[in-house]
């Protein structure tokens, strides 16, 4: 009985170490395919520009690395950007955690290396990779255009203030009139 | 009326058509008498009131229909309104995800959705309804309130949840339709005839999700307003009498575009695609995220989802 039981078990076996290879191969070939898809966004899709402050950028233009020698000391800034109130872990940052002192048109990454202000949500997906993960298959954010075509997404900059990120309140549109403030009019209902 | 224009220039004149022509004239007026009488207004020609069931029609008389109401149109709104009846593109089930996590309640969609769809506005019919809900009680209609206006959103422990058209894979407004005037497109659309809907409103009593309006009057529609980019079985513009519905932007949608809803959200809750497509955003939402369908229990299946994006 047990025999015939083991030559059952056999070729079930088999198959189950097959179909385990299979997997495997598949599991390594989709995460080649993922991989290729992080690393470039679809085509069709484009990036309108960084939500820059007027006459802001670039960046170089007043911190010219030859007249201006970069303070890396962390400090309050007080003769400029007074503007900037940093609600973004203010206990673990500053300026110079995601500006380079060296490049200012650039941002860097924790590993130093240099991000332009258009891919900044590298340097957001750092710390929110979960967020990433979801704006890159247009779940979390924003897409307009075409759903079977190309499409325009936003980086996280445009909704999120990166100095003060939470979403900010709206005023609410008007809410639908009340059944009893409908006024009877001609051709109205009798 | 129209086709005896050209036999009636002056009377006594003799008409090309030959004989026929008395009996049919006479048969063309008591049509009309009785669609005058019938309607109680003299407003319905003859076409309209002799029109079948769109999906009756063959493709000249589409066209023909087509052609009459672009005319109708521009008379009454003084512009050139196109109206297309684009059919559903093929391997194409339409899908729609809400993020509840990420709605505010802004009412931008309610709105855009009035703009983009030709509803009257005055009284202003909406076909999207956002229900503001406490955090404390999750989905529960008991504590859902519609007339919310304070002056930001969202507020404090609150959370926001629009309901429109869920375009149900069985609908039970198209099951209780007398007369056939609504039905499911193959895209997943629930659409409706407004030439054929009688004004009944059963569909309105049947639907459980509040999702389909009623023309009580006359849709006030200034011309200025009129969205000119129109279909047959969408936002084309309606007349007294009728029911009225989402149709995911059909006049868009069938042409590749985003909803107006989905294009005019400014956080990026309502995700829209085709259900077929292993690729979409919508399937990713369906097989990622926690999904669930509102008033499942009712087994309406709708093809509009709700879930939690973080």
């Amino acid at each position: 009985m047990t025999r015939l039981l083991r030559l059952c078990i056999l070729p079930w076996m088999a198959a189950c170490l097959l179909a385990f290879a299979a997997t495997a191969v598949t599991a390594e070939e989709h995460k080649k395919h993922a991989a290729a898809a992080v690393e470039a966004p679809k085509d069709l899709v484009q990036v309108p520009k960084p939500p820059f402050s007027e006459g802001i950028f670039p960046c170089s233009q007043c911190h010219d690395p030859k007249s201006m020698a970069p303070n890396t000391t962390r400090r309050v800034l007080k003769d400029m950007h007074t503007d900037i109130s940093l609600h973004h872990g203010p206990d673990t940052r500053w300026c110079l955690d995601c500006h380079d002192a060296y490049n200012r048109d650039n941002l860097h990454l924790a590993n130093g290396k240099l991000v332009s202000f258009n891919t900044s949500y590298q340097l957001c997906g750092q710390c929110h990779g979960d967020k990433l993960r979801d704006w890159r298959v247009g779940i979390h954010g924003k897409r307009t255009g075409s759903w079977n075509g190309a499409k325009q997404y936003l980086l996280c900059v445009h909704c999120h203030n990166p100095h003060s990120p939470h979403f900010k309140s709206l005023k609410p549109m008007p809410p639908p009139a009340r059944p009893e403030a409908i006024q009877l009019k001609n051709g109205g209902a009798k | 009326m129209m086709d005896q224009d050209a036999c009636q220039p002056s009377p006594g004149a003799p008409c090309p058509s030959g004989e026929n022509n008395g009996r049919r004239e006479f048969l063309g007026a008591a049509v009309a008498a009785v669609a005058t009488a019938l309607t109680g207004c003299g407003k319905l020609s003859k076409e309209e009131f002799l029109q079948h069931n769109f999906r009756e029609l063959s493709k000249e008389e589409v066209l023909t229909v087509i052609e009459r109401l672009e005319k109708e149109y521009k008379e009454k709104y003084g512009k050139d309104v196109k109206v297309a009846n684009t059919p559903a593109l093929p391997g194409v089930m339409f899908g729609y995800a809400l993020d509840l996590s990420r709605c505010i309640g802004c009412r931008r969609c309610v709105h855009a959705c009035v703009k983009e769809n030709n509803q009257s506005r005055d009284p202003e019919i909406q076909w999207i309804r956002v229900l503001e809900m406490e955090k404390e009680e999750g989905v529960n209609l008991q504590v859902a309130e519609q007339y919310y206006n304070p002056a930001e959103v969202p507020r404090e422990g609150h959370f926001y949840m629009p309901v429109q058209c869920q375009q149900c894979k069985k609908p039970p407004c198209v099951k209780v339709c007398p007369v056939g005037a609504t039905w499911k497109e193959k895209d997943g659309i629930v659409v409706v005839d407004y030439n054929w809907c009688i004004g009944c409103r059963y569909c309105m009593a049947a639907c459980p999700y509040g999702a389909r309006h009623f023309n009580w009057g006359e849709p006030n529609l200034p011309s200025k307003d009129v969205n000119t980019d129109t279909h047959y079985l969408g936002n084309r513009p309606r007349a007294k009498g009728v029911v009225e519905k989402c149709t995911f932007c059909v006049q868009r949608t069938r042409k590749g575009l985003y909803t107006a809803c989905v294009e005019v959200c400014p956080t990026g809750s309502r995700k829209f695609g085709n259900l077929l497509d292993k690729e979409s955003e919508i399937r990713y939402v369906l097989e990622n995220k926690r999904v669930f369908k509102f008033k499942e229990e009712l087994n309406t299946q709708p093809n509009f989802f709700y879930f939690y994006g973080v």
